[in-house]
C-alpha cells in the first residue's frame, strides 16, 4: 500500500499524497565519521514522518542535509519532482522548507512577535528605499504579514508574551516561540529536531497537540526527529530509524515496533 | 503624573507598529520638533551654534548610522571617520565640480557615494566577525585617510593640501562659507537629522531591520529563515555608511568649512562616534540621539564647571573627561549595553506605574 507513488489514506481517514522530498543514497562524512551511510527515504505530501534512533545515530545531520546546511559527499536530494543543486540554507528555505533546531536557535534580542515576524521575511518583498519612507506598499505589507504572524501566535497560545524579549522566557516557551516561527514561514515542510526534548509530560501533551493540528488544519507536511518513543507511536504515520548512521528500518510505527534490527539497536546499543 | 498608556488602546496593527504608540510620547516628539524648527531658530547665537548645536546634529546623523552597523546588524566596524572622510571630500568634489548643483543635492551625493565605498569595505564581513572584522574596517579609516593625503585629485591640487568649502546659498541665504548665519546652517542640518532619524526609525521597525537584527543576533538561524547574510550585511554596511557620508559632508562644508583631512577625521573621530553609540545605546535611534547630546555636552559642561567654576587647570579638566568617559564606556558595556536609551526606557517604566508599581 506505501509503494502507491499517488498515496494512501490512514487509518484515522487523513489522505496522504505523493513523494514531495526523496533522498537517494545519501552519504555525509565529517573527515573520518561517517555521520551518514547510503541512506535513501522520502516524505509524503500531508503526512508526518518521524526520523529515530540512539544518540550520535545520524538523526540532525540527516535534518541538515535536507536544509542545506550540510552538503553530502553522495546521493541526491529531490524535492517536489526535481533534483536539487547544490544550495545555500536561506535558498532552502525560500523553497517553503521551515525548521527548529535541537538546541533553540532564537533571537535572543528581539521580542516574541518580532521572532515571529522573522519567519515571514521570505513573504516580504519591499525593498530599502519603499521602506525608508514607509510607503503604502512598505505599510501595507507589514500589516498583511504581520496579521498571519497574530494568526500562529493565537493558534500556539502565545499571545500573553508577545511583546516579550525572547531572553527572558523559560525553555518550553522557546520551543513553543521557534516553532511559531517556523509556522509563520507557512512552510510545504516543516522540519522539528527533538521539539519536545527537556519539555515535562504537560508540555509534551501541549506540543504534541500543536504538531497534529498543524498537520491537520494547514496540511503542513511534517519530519520530525524524536527520542520518546511514545510520542513518536502515537504522532508519526512512518518512521525511519537510524544507527550508527545507517538505515536499519522504515514503515508505519507498528512495523518498525516489530522489526527485529530495530529491537536489537534499541536494547543493544546503548542510548541516552 | 502625566505619563499614562490607560485608555490607550490599539485598533489596528497599523497603530500597535507606529513609532510612537502611547500618545503622551508622540505628542511629545511634536513639542520636540516644533520647538527646533521655529524657535531654536531665532535664539541661536554663534556660540551655540559651533559650541554646541551643529556637533550635537552632525554627529547624531553619523551616530545613528553607525548604530544601523554596530547596534542593529552586529558588525563592529572602527572605520566611521573614514567614512567620514569620504562623504566630505565627495561633497567637496561635488561643490566645486558642479557648482550650479543644490547643496541639499551634493550632500545626498556624498552620502551615496560612501554608501558604495562602505559596501566596499563591508565585504569582507561576509567571511570574518568580530574582532577581525574591526581591524579590517581600522584599514579602511588609515587607508581612505591616506588616499585623500596622498593623492592631489581629492584636494584640487590646492598648495595647503586641504578642502575648503566654497560659498553656496539655499533659497538665497549662504548656508556655507564664512558669512552664513548660524541659524541657517543650524536648520540645514537639522532637516539632514531629521530625516536621517526618520528613515532609520522607518527601516529598523520593518522587515530590513529584522534582517539586520537576525544576522546580529544568530546568523546561522537567520540563513535558516531565509536571510541572505551577504545582502543583509552589505545593506547595512550601505545604510549605515550613507548617514555617516552625509554627516562628513556637513562637518566639512557647514561645520569646519576647512578641512585638513588628518586631522579632522582621524581615528579618535571614529571611537568618538563608537562612544557615543555604546554610551547612548546600541540598537536604538534615540540612544543615538543621547549618546550625541552626552559626549558633545560632557567636554562643554566640564569646562563651565571646572575651569570656570572651581578654576581647575585646562588641562586637568581634560584628563578628568577621559576618565569619566573611559569608566562610562565600561560600565555601560559591562552592565547596561543598551545605554542612556535603556535607562530612560526604565525610568519611564516606573513612572508609568507610579504611584502605585504593583
Ligand atoms: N559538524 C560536525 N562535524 C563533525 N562531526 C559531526 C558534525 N555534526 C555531526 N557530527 C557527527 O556525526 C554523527 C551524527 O551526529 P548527529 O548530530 O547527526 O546525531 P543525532 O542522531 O542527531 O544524535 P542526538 O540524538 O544526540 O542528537 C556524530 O558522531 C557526530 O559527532
Ligand atoms: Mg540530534
Amino acid at each position: 500500500m506505501l509503494d502507491a507513488s499517488e498515496g494512501f489514506t490512514t487509518e484515522d481517514g487523513r489522505r496522504i499524497g505523493g513523494v514531495v522530498m526523496e533522498m537517494k543514497n545519501i552519504t555525509l562524512r565529517f573527515g573520518g565519521v561517517v555521520a551518514i551511510q547510503n541512506i535513501s527515504f522520502d516524505i509524503r505530501e500531508g503526512e508526518i514522518r518521524a526520523i529515530i534512533g540512539p544518540n550520535g545515530a545520524g538523526k540532525s545531520s540527516m535534518l541538515n542535509v535536507i536544509s542545506g546546511f550540510y552538503v553530502p559527499q553522495e546521493g541526491e536530494v529531490w524535492f517536489e519532482g526535481r533534483q536539487r543543486p547544490k544550495v545555500k540554507p536561506y535558498e532552502v528555505a525560500r523553497q517553503g522548507i521551515a525548521r527548529t533546531f535541537q538546541n533553540i536557535a532564537l533571537f535572543e534580542g528581539m521580542s516574541v512577535l518580532d521572532n515571529v515576524m522573522t519567519g515571514r521575511l521570505t513573504h516580504m518583498k519591499t525593498g530599502i528605499l519603499s521602506q525608508s519612507f514607509w510607503l503604502g506598499r512598505a505599510e501595507a505589507e507589514e500589516t498583511a504579514n504581520r496579521e498571519v504572524a497574530e494568526r500562529i501566535i493565537d493558534f500556539l497560545e502565545i499571545q500573553h508574551i508577545r511583546k516579550t524579549p525572547v531572553s527572558r522566557l523559560p525553555y518550553g516557551l522557546k520551543k513553543r516561540v521557534e516553532l511559531a516561527r517556523a509556522l509563520a514561514a507557512e512552510p510545504r515542510l516543516l522540519l522539528l529536531d527533538e521539539p519536545m526534548a527537556g519539555m515535562n509530560v504537560e508540555e509534551k501533551e501541549d506540543m504534541s497537540r500543536f504538531i497534529l493540528d498543524v498537520n491537520d488544519e494547514f496540511g503542513t507536511t511534517i519530519a520530525l526527529i524524536e527520542h520518546d518513543m511514545g510520542v513518536v507511536m502515537d504522532l508519526s504515520d512512518r518512521v525511519v530509524v537510524m544507527d550508527y548512521g545507517r538505515k536499519i528500518g522504515d514503515g508505519t510505527p507498528d512495523e518498525v515496533r516489530n522489526n527485529q534490527d530495530v529491537i536489537d539497536a534499541y536494547l543493544g546499543v546503548a542510548h541516552d | 503624573m502625566f505619563y499614562r498608556e490607560a485608555g490607550d488602546f490599539k485598533t489596528s496593527y497599523r497603530a500597535d507598529s507606529q513609532t510612537f504608540p502611547i500618545r503622551f510620547d508622540r505628542y511629545r516628539y511634536y513639542v520636540v520638533l516644533a520647538i527646533a524648527f521655529l524657535v531654536v531658530p531665532f535664539i541661536i547665537n554663534d556660540y551655540w551654534a559651533n559650541a554646541i548645536l551643529l556637533p550635537f546634529l552632525i554627529y547624531a546623523i553619523a551616530a545613528i548610522g553607525l548604530n544601523i552597523l554596530v547596534g542593529y546588524c552586529g558588525q563592529l566596524s572602527l572605520g566611521t571617520g573614514g567614512f567620514m572622510a569620504m562623504g566630505a571630500y565627495a561633497c567637496y568634489k561635488f561643490m566645486t565640480a558642479f557648482p550650479d548643483l543644490s547643496m541639499f543635492i551634493n550632500v545626498i551625493l556624498a552620502g551615496v557615494v560612501t554608501a558604495i565605498v562602505g559596501m566596499l569595505f563591508g565585504l569582507p564581513s561576509l567571511r570574518i566577525k568580530g574582532f577581525y572584522l574591526a581591524v579590517a574596517t581600522l584599514a579602511a579609516q588609515f587607508f581612505l585617510v591616506w588616499l585623500f593625503n596622498r593623492v592631489p585629485w581629492f584636494y584640487n591640487y590646492s598648495a595647503s593640501g586641504q578642502i575648503n568649502a566654497p560659498q553656496r546659498t539655499m533659497f538665497g541665504v549662504e548656508i556655507t562659507g564664512p558669512l552664513a548665519p548660524a541659524w541657517a546652517t543650524y536648520l540645514f542640518c537639522l532637516v539632514f537629522l531629521t530625516l536621517s532619524a526618520l528613515i532609520a526609525r522607518n527601516l529598523t521597525r520593518g522587515s530590513v531591520g529584522r534582517k539586520w537584527m537576525a544576522i546580529r543576533d544568530m546568523d546561522i538561524a537567520a540563513e535558516i529563515i531565509g536571510v541572505n547574510p551577504l545582502r543583509a550585511k552589505l545593506s547595512a554596511f550601505a545604510v549605515s555608511s550613507f548617514f555617516v557620508g552625509i554627516s562628513g559632508a556637513l562637518f566639512f562644508a557647514l561645520y569646519l568649512g576647512a578641512v585638513e583631512v588628518g586631522e579632522a577625521f582621524n581615528i579618535q573621530k571614529s571611537f568618538l562616534i563608537l562612544f557615543m553609540v555604546i554610551i547612548g545605546g546600541l540598537g536604538s535611534v534615540f540612544g543615538s540621539f543621547a549618546g550625541a547630546a552626552f559626549m558633545v555636552l560632557l567636554p562643554v559642561a566640564l569646562k563651565v564647571v571646572g575651569v570656570d567654576l572651581l578654576g581647575w587647570p585646562t588641562d586637568t579638566v581634560a584628563h578628568f573627561q577621559l576618565v569619566i568617559v573611559g569608566a562610562l564606556i565600561i560600565i555601560f558595556l559591562i552592565a547596561e549595553p543598551h545605554g542612556l536609551a535603556q535607562l530612560w526606557r526604565l525610568a519611564k517604566e516606573k513612572l508609568r506605574l507610579w504611584p502605585f508599581p504593583y
